[in-house]
C-alpha cells in the first residue's frame, strides 16, 4: 500500500557563514594586537596593594637587577640628545656625533660613562643584562649614579620636559644599591619618584581594607 | 496504515510496534547558542584590559641638618623595624636599651600584628614608625615594608640608615640562630 510521503526536512545548517564570520574576527585581533616590547633587562618586581597605574611614557626608569646592576632608560629623544651633549662637555665622554646618534637610539644605558663608547659599540642583541657591567652603585663614594642623575636633572631642565622618576627594582636586589640610587635622587633634588610594582589584593580587616569599604577616597 | 503526525516536525523514532507515538522531536537547533557565544566572547576582548603594572609612590623628606625643621618624634610613639636577611624583621620601641632588652624578633608575615598593636596603643600623633633597612635585606623587603605602611595606614614613616651597633646585633641576633624573644 502506497504510504502518504512525509515531507523531509534537512536539519543541517549550512556552517559556511559562521566560518567567515569567525575568520573575520580573528583577523581583525591579529592586526590590531600590539605586542608589548621585548625587555633587554628582565626584572621581577615585588607585589604592592597600590592601584595607580605604573606611568609609561616620558619616564625615566632606573632598573635594578637582582645582581645589583642599574640600568638607566628614558623615552624622549631630546632629552638624550642633550644628556649626550652634557656628557660630552662635563665628563669628558668623548663622544662622537655618530655615537651621539647611537646613544639617543640607544633604548638603555649600563655602564659607566668611561666605558660608555665600547657599549655604544656593542651590536643591540649583545646589550643584556647579563654583558653588561651596569652603572656602578655599589658603594656610596663610587656613586657614578650621583653624575648621571645630575645630567639627566639638567637634560630635563634645558629640554623644558618634566622628569619622572621611576624605580624599577628586583626582589632579590640588595639594599645597598636601593640606597645609593635614593642618596643620588637626593643629591640632584629629586624628592617624588614612584617604584614599579605588581598588583596585590588589599588584605581583609585591615585598615586599608576598612577604608576602601566605607568608600574613602584613598590617596595614590 | 494511516498515521498521524502530530509532532512539530523533524525526525522522530517509532517505536517497535507503537502506532500512535506522540514523541517530540529531540533536536534542538543550537544556531542561537552559538550566536550567544559569540558575543560574549567578543564582548570578554573588548571589556578586558590586561593586568599592567603599578606604581607605589614614595615621597623623601630633604636631609636638612638645621635639627628645627626635622621631625620631631616622641620617644614613647617610636617603632624602629629593622630588615634583616630572608625576610626576618627586629623591631624595638622607642630607644634601644643599655642591655638591647627591648630588641624583639619577628617576620615579615607577624611584623603587621606588631605594628597594629603599637598603633592601638599610640595616640596617632605620637605614631612613627623608622624603618632601617640593613645591607642584607632584599629591595622586596624594603617594599614590602612600605607597603604594610601602607596596608595599616601609617601616616608618619621614615626610611633611614642603619646603625653600627643595631647592625651588630642583628649580626648577633642571627648567629645564635635567631633567638627568638
Amino acid at each position: 500500500m502506497a504510504r502518504p510521503k512525509i515531507a523531509r526536512k534537512s536539519t543541517v545548517v549550512d556552517m559556511t557563514a559562521m566560518c567567515d564570520v569567525a575568520f573575520l574576527l580573528l583577523s581583525f585581533f591579529i592586526l590590531t594586537t600590539k605586542f608589548k616590547p621585548d625587555e633587554a633587562i628582565s626584572v621581577t618586581t615585588p607585589n604592592s596593594v597600590s592601584a595607580k597605574a605604573a606611568p609609561e611614557k616620558d619616564v625615566t626608569l632606573v632598573t635594578i637587577t637582582k645582581d645589583g646592576k642599574v640600568f638607566i632608560s628614558m623615552n624622549n629623544d631630546a632629552v638624550k640628545e642633550e644628556l649626550a651633549k652634557q656628557l660630552n662637555q662635563n665628563k669628558g665622554a668623548g663622544l662622537t656625533p655618530a655615537e651621539e646618534k647611537a646613544f639617543v637610539k640607544a633604548s638603555f644605558y649600563g655602564a659607566p660613562i668611561s666605558q660608555l663608547k665600547s657599549f655604544l659599540n656593542l651590536p643591540l642583541d649583545q646589550r643584556t643584562d647579563a654583558n653588561l657591567p651596569g652603572i656602578p652603585a655599589k658603594d656610596t663614594t663610587n656613586n657614578e649614579v650621583v653624575d648621571w642623575m645630575r645630567y639627566i636633572v639638567t637634560a630635563h631642565a634645558n629640554t623644558n620636559e618634566k622628569l619622572n622618576l621611576i624605580v624599577k627594582g628586583d626582589n632579590l636586589a640588595k639594599y645597598p644599591q636601593f640606597k645609593n640610587v635614593i642618596a643620588a635622587f637626593k643629591k640632584s633634588d629629586e624628592f617624588k619618584f614612584q617604584m614599579i610594582t605588581n598588583p596585590e589584593g588589599v588584605p581583609t580587616g585591615t585598615d586599608l581594607w576598612k577604608k576602601y569599604m566605607k568608600g574613602d577616597k584613598v590617596e595614590q | 496504515m494511516a498515521e498521524m503526525d502530530t509532532s512539530g516536525g523533524g525526525k522522530h523514532k517509532k517505536g517497535p510496534g507503537v502506532k500512535k507515538s506522540k514523541k517530540a522531536s529531540t533536536r534542538v537547533d543550537l544556531t542561537p547558542m552559538v550566536d550567544l557565544g559569540f558575543l560574549l566572547i567578543t564582548f570578554f576582548i573588548f571589556t578586558t584590559t590586561m593586568s599592567q603594572p603599578t606604581a607605589m609612590k614614595l615621597f623623601l623628606p630633604k636631609d636638612t641638618d638645621d635639627p628645627e625643621d626635622q621631625n620631631k618624634a616622641k620617644e614613647s610613639g617610636a617603632l624602629t623595624l629593622l630588615l634583616g636577611k630572608n625576610a626576618d624583621v627586629y623591631y624595638y620601641e622607642g630607644q634601644l636599651d643599655a642591655q638591647a632588652s627591648n630588641f624583639k624578633t619577628s617576620t615579615m608575615k607577624q611584623i603587621r600584628d606588631v605594628i597594629i598593636d603599637k598603633k592601638r596603643r599610640t595616640p596617632e600623633k605620637d605614631l612613627v614608625i623608622v624603618i632601617k633597612p640593613s645591607d642584607e635585606a632584599s629591595y622586596k623587603d624594603v617594599v614590602d615594608i612600605l607597603d604594610e605602611m601602607t596596608i595599616n595606614d601609617i601616616k608618619r614613616y621614615a626610611l633611614v640608615d642603619i646603625l653600627d651597633i643595631e647592625g651588630q646585633l642583628i649580626k648577633a641576633t642571627e648567629g645564635s640562630g635567631g633567638a627568638a624573644q
